[in-house]
């Protein structure tokens, strides 16, 4: 019965007590996984439909609106419907801007701690919720290729705030109403909620936190470090719904930026 | 006062099988209380640890409706109707009972490099406050080993426990690190040796916690970002490189010379 061989040592394989069944859980822990898949099954679905639609993106001039989908901003492609372009294009042929644009968000939100902790419970079981058993029989975590890859976390943030700049600036474009002048509407807080939400995303991110000061090993002799590090802790546990509220929101801009687009929906001037 | 059936794990390393005990139960006790009545009433050799009964000892954990709980901080008016199963923690090899032989923390412990401060300066040593309240939160930690038997790298694959060394243990290694006075560096031991790369932040440890110790948020993920910084990083990897900066290797960090 004995585990340790030595005081320094891990024996293996001692007689665990308990019946050898998933879980003994009564509640209903499979609410939380069920909700997580249901949720990010939508939107990949939603995300991937309107990634290859590649119409219906922008509002333009002739409804004086200037109003840009976040999946399609900065366009860049040569086949970008006039007045959503940022100047420089690439040679994309008929593909879709998105699906250019698309790779460091989804790269982003795929390589946060906070998704990884839900997708690893919800698609990938490991383990689907706690003190219920994995469903895989080997486990090497994030120790080897391609989930290693998990370490380049940093570098999607930096992605993610170049973007978050494209937004924020689309969002102050949307204030201006081609022949009105400058105004508010409807779409124009919808933009402008959307680049918040992912400012806000981005800042509460770990990553973020550790490099404005959580590598530290002494805040008393970096001051101002310490006190970046103290704004962003209390954002860093909202972090969850942070992540949730902008994916959610991303995609409700888009759908009305959409809806506007093809004239489905007229965008309401607010003054 | 009610009467309450409890589903009690009995057995040792030879096998078992779950008992079940009917038993009175008072307004406001815990599930310790009630397995101290069936000590009392029903099964005097009924083993089970325990120690203050306050939540502070971490002696009596295991796992009520399947859940990693301490027995002492559990309210029986807290559970769901019906009968309350009592197992002991999945994790660790059983003794008998509800008693687990956790000595695989105590391995994992000695493995921990202790503080390496510089040498004492004349006055004495000073911390800010700022730096003081940092590691204050991981020293909460009353070692009941709930965070340990409920992640799953080690309660689903054995195998892992020989690499691993579990929550507990990297909130020490992070407070460690997060020491402005430590001179070692733990960052290619904690990725090498002790396995922090198994950890796919779940933040089962977290929910367990009964000092509620932000394991994930403020010590697995931070620790991971320094992993990051000294082993993933090539922007720092440059700059080290430029300022000749090595970082120091596990085994230097495991044997701990002064730098």
């Amino acid at each position: 019965m004995a585990v340790m061989e030595s005081s320094t040592k891990v024996v293996l394989g001692g007689t665990r007590g308990g019946p050898g069944v998933a879980t003994l859980r009564k509640d209903r822990w499979w609410l939380q996984p069920v909700v997580t898949m249901s949720v990010l099954t939508a939107f990949v679905i939603y995300s991937t439909w309107a990634a290859f639609q590649n119409r219906n993106y922008f509002v333009g001039a002739n409804v004086h609106r200037d109003l840009v989908s976040p999946f399609y901003s900065p366009c860049l492609t040569t086949h970008c419907v006039a007045g959503s372009t940022v100047g420089f294009v690439f040679g994309l042929g008929s593909l879709s801007p998105a699906l250019l644009i698309l790779i460091f968000p989804l790269g982003f939100r795929l390589t946060c701690y906070y998704y990884r902790r839900s997708y690893y419970r919800a698609f990938w079981w490991s383990p689907p919720s706690c003190a219920v058993a994995d469903a895989h029989v080997a486990y090497s975590g994030e120790t080897r290729f391609p989930l290693i890859m998990q370490n380049l976390h940093r570098y999607f943030f930096f992605a993610g705030l170049i973007f978050n700049s494209l937004l924020t600036y689309d969002a102050v474009r949307a204030f201006q109403q081609p022949g009105l002048g400058w105004g508010v509407t409807v779409g124009t807080v919808v933009l402008c909620v959307d680049a918040a939400l992912l400012w806000a995303y981005s800042l509460s991110c770990h990553a973020c936190r550790h490099l404005c000061g959580g590598n530290l090993k002494n805040f008393s002799e970096h001051p101002l470090r310490y006190r970046f590090w103290k704004l962003l802790t209390p954002l860093n546990a909202k972090h969850m719904n942070l992540a949730w509220t902008s994916l959610i929101f991303v995609a409700l801009t888009d759908v009305y930026v959409r809806l506007v687009a093809s004239g489905a929906l007229t965008d309401y001037k607010i003054f | 006062m009610t009467d309450v059936t409890m589903r009690i794990w009995r057995g040792d390393a030879s096998g078992g099988d779950f008992e079940s005990y009917t038993v009175s139960q008072n307004e406001g006790e815990v599930v310790l209380d009630v397995i101290h009545r069936i000590q009392a009433t029903e099964a005097p050799d009924l083993a089970c640890r325990w120690n203050c009964k306050a939540g502070k000892c971490g002696s009596c954990s295991a796992e009520i409706n399947g859940k990693p709980r301490l027995m002492c901080m559990t309210r029986m008016d807290q559970l769901p109707e019906g009968e309350v199963t009592v197992t002991p923690m999945k994790t660790f090899p059983i003794i008998r009972d509800l008693v687990t032989d956790v000595s695989f923390n105590y391995v994992q412990a000695q493995k921990v490099p202790a503080l390496l401060p510089p040498p004492m300066p004349e006055g004495g040593y000073r911390m800010f406050q700022e730096d003081v309240e940092r590691g204050q939160e991981f020293r909460k930690c009353i070692e009941c080993f709930l965070c340990q038997d409920v992640c799953h790298v080690i309660r689903d694959h054995e195998d892992n426990k020989a690499n691993y060394s579990g929550p507990r243990f990297f909130i020490r290694y992070a407070e460690l690190e997060m020491h402005p006075l430590d001179q070692n560096d733990r960052r290619h031991l904690v990725r090498e040796e002790m396995g922090l790369g198994y950890c796919n932040i779940t933040k089962c440890c977290t929910e367990v916690c009964p000092e509620h110790i932000h394991i994930t948020d403020n010590a697995i993920i931070p620790l991971k970002e320094r992993v990051v910084d000294a082993a993933y990083d090539p922007i720092a990897w440059l700059g080290r490189t430029i300022r000749r900066k090595k970082n120091r290797s596990a085994a230097d960090a495991a044997v701990q010379p002064a730098p």
